[in-house]
């Protein structure tokens, strides 16, 4: 197991101050904290060896190409791809999705196929599906969730069918937390003859995750929410679907041949990597993930269920305080969204702030869930590998503050 | 309260929000319209009656944070009983007061001028606002109608 005190000694901003109070940050579902390792790559790319890739014979130039393939195929490992060719780099898991949607979407959806979802998707994983589904004539179903926030298995294997072309669920809920079933999920598609993406933004950052043992086709993940730089994601996706989708994007680089009147396709990943891509931060996600490497993704799982187990113990203390998601640790991951007497979750984030505490309010990009919760929004506390129950210990505080100061309140 | 956060919630705005006035559906409006704010999923029914050119009755429902519901509720007093040309008027001095201009001194803004505190808060000053804003949309729905209708 790490050392939870050393590593917040590699996190920069955990030394400042908010409002007086040390920074309890809580939001890291939304985005987490980068170390120092991440911020001094980026640095070093700038100062030593800044130069486009692919092209160009001189020293640079090699550089920069060789530190942004090395990500990649530290990307593919952190996943265990079968080949690096098949992480591609893409901005965040949002583009990731609208690559599959498009690429694979527009050429392979018919009238009337369908696309399955889940009731609790973020509207990154809606979103796509609801625009090409409406140009392609298709259908989206969906998964229902139970009371409990895992999800209804039962109306899963009645809704994935003959007509069923792809299977779209999140890993882990970024409201809920819960994990979901993609193994049993993947092999209900794969026996309909449909694909299943996994959209992985919130549990590739926290569990070890295998996409041969998951058996997915397409796994989305973003390097923001996994100690690395914005602006940089991952689409894996199996070669020979990536070879057989059309571009995304055209113009440089994602080329072999060009005419005046026509051009060819360079091979995969290329063709997906149109333009002068991210390299900075692309780099500095290579450092992120060796960093995550050298805690081990296991342990990593492991310290956000203590962390989710001391947390959902500690919030149940707080009258009035309801918590959403599964109640079993071994269920859920370090995401716990919950519901205080009637205060809005806005008031309750705005008054924590001033004890120093970051937490997430409003509806985390998941209204249909909100709607199927009941609740207009809820409030949000998210772990990573620098949270200490310590720091539980300060959220609860801060919402026993809140509770005093908006007692009385009923909202009509 | 020891929290440095007077400012925002002030004791008028706090008794809005426990006690809202004007809280409700009318029965029959003249005119409804709905706004939301996408950002936090805070949602605002607003119903008018108006006669005379006056808005002799007005209702809202939904649901938001404190600062959207007490901004809601003070909108309700402020406006009811005065001239449309009024209220649209008023509806510009509160979008200027949350813009940072200084509270015009008058009667209407005794409650209002409450809520200049949130301006230090940018991210809540949507909240502030979200209530005028739909007002001011369901005003042009109504004049729009009422053209329409002569």
């Amino acid at each position: 197991m790490f050392d939870v005190q050393a590593v917040r000694a590699d996190f920069p901003v955990l030394r400042r101050l908010v409002n007086g109070k040390p920074l309890v940050y809580f939001d890291n579902a939304a985005t987490s904290q980068k170390p120092r390792q991440v911020i001094e790559a980026l640095v070093d790319y700038y100062e030593r060896y800044n130069s486009n890739i692919h092209r160009g014979v001189h020293t640079l130039a090699e550089e920069s190409t060789e530190a942004y393939e090395q990500a990649r195929r530290l990307a593919a490992r952190f996943i265990n791809a079968p080949a690096a060719s098949e992480a591609v780099f893409v901005r965040n898991t949002t583009e990731a999705i609208n690559l599959v949607a498009r690429s694979w979407g527009a050429k392979a959806l018919r009238p009337g196929d369908e696309i399955v979802l889940t009731e609790a998707e973020h509207h990154s994983n809606l979103i796509p599906w609801q625009q090409i589904a409406a140009e392609k004539s298709a259908v989206l179903k969906f998964i229902p969730i139970l009371d409990d926030g895992t999800l209804d298995m039962d109306a899963a294997a009645r809704l994935i069918g003959p007509r069923t072309r792809l299977v779209a669920v999140a890993h882990m809920g970024n409201v809920l937390g819960a994990i979901n079933p993609v193994v049993e999920l993947g092999k209900l598609a794969h026996g309909v003859g449909a694909l299943i993406l996994v959209d992985g933004a919130q549990s590739v950052p926290h569990m070890p995750v295998d996409v041969q043992a998951l058996g997915c086709d397409f796994l989305a993940f973003s390097s923001h929410k996994m100690l690395g730089p914005t602006g940089i994601g991952v689409l894996y996706g199996r070669q020979e679907l990536l070879d057989a989708m059309d571009p995304y994007q055209t113009g440089g680089s994602m080329i072999r041949s060009v005419r005046l009147d026509r051009a060819t396709w360079a091979e995969v990943p290329a063709k997906f990597e149109a333009g002068t891509p991210n390299i900075a931060d692309t780099v500095a996600f290579g450092a992120a993930i060796e960093y995550l490497q050298g805690l081990g993704m296991a342990n990593v799982l492991r310290h956000e269920q203590e962390m989710a187990t001391y947390a959902l113990d500690a919030l149940r203390s707080v009258r009035g305080l309801r918590v959403f998601g599964p109640t079993d640790p071994t269920m859920r991951g370090g995401v716990i969204s919950f519901w205080l007497d009637d205060i809005h979750p806005h008031d309750i984030g705005t008054v924590v702030d001033r004890e120093g505490v970051a937490i997430r309010a409003g509806h985390h990009c998941a209204q249909p869930l909100m709607r199927r919760l009941g609740v207009p929004a809820t409030a949000r506390a998210s772990f990573y590998v620098y949270n200490t129950p310590e720091e539980v210990d300060v959220l609860v505080g801060a919402l026993h503050k809140t509770k005093e100061l908006f007692s009385g309140v009923r909202v009509g | 309260m020891g929290l440095g956060l007077d400012d925002l919630y002030r004791d008028i705005i706090l008794d809005h929000y426990r006690h809202p006035r004007n809280k409700g559906r009318l029965d029959s409006p003249d005119i409804a319209n709905q706004g939301e704010n996408p950002l936090c999923g805070d949602e605002i029914e607003i119903g008018l009656k108006i006669a005379d050119g006056r808005v002799v009755d007005v209702g809202f429902s939904g649901h938001g944070c404190s600062i959207s519901q007490a901004s809601a509720s003070m909108m309700t007093e402020a406006i009811k009983g005065k001239p449309i040309a009024e209220v649209e008027e008023l509806v510009g001095e509160f979008q200027g007061m949350m813009r940072g201009e200084d509270a015009p001194d008058t009667e209407e803004f005794d409650d209002l001028a409450a809520l200049q505190g949130v301006r230090k808060y940018p991210v809540r000053v949507k909240c502030a606002l979200l209530s005028w804003t739909t007002l001011a949309e369901t005003l042009k729905l109504y004049e729009q109608a009422a053209k329409r209708g002569n």
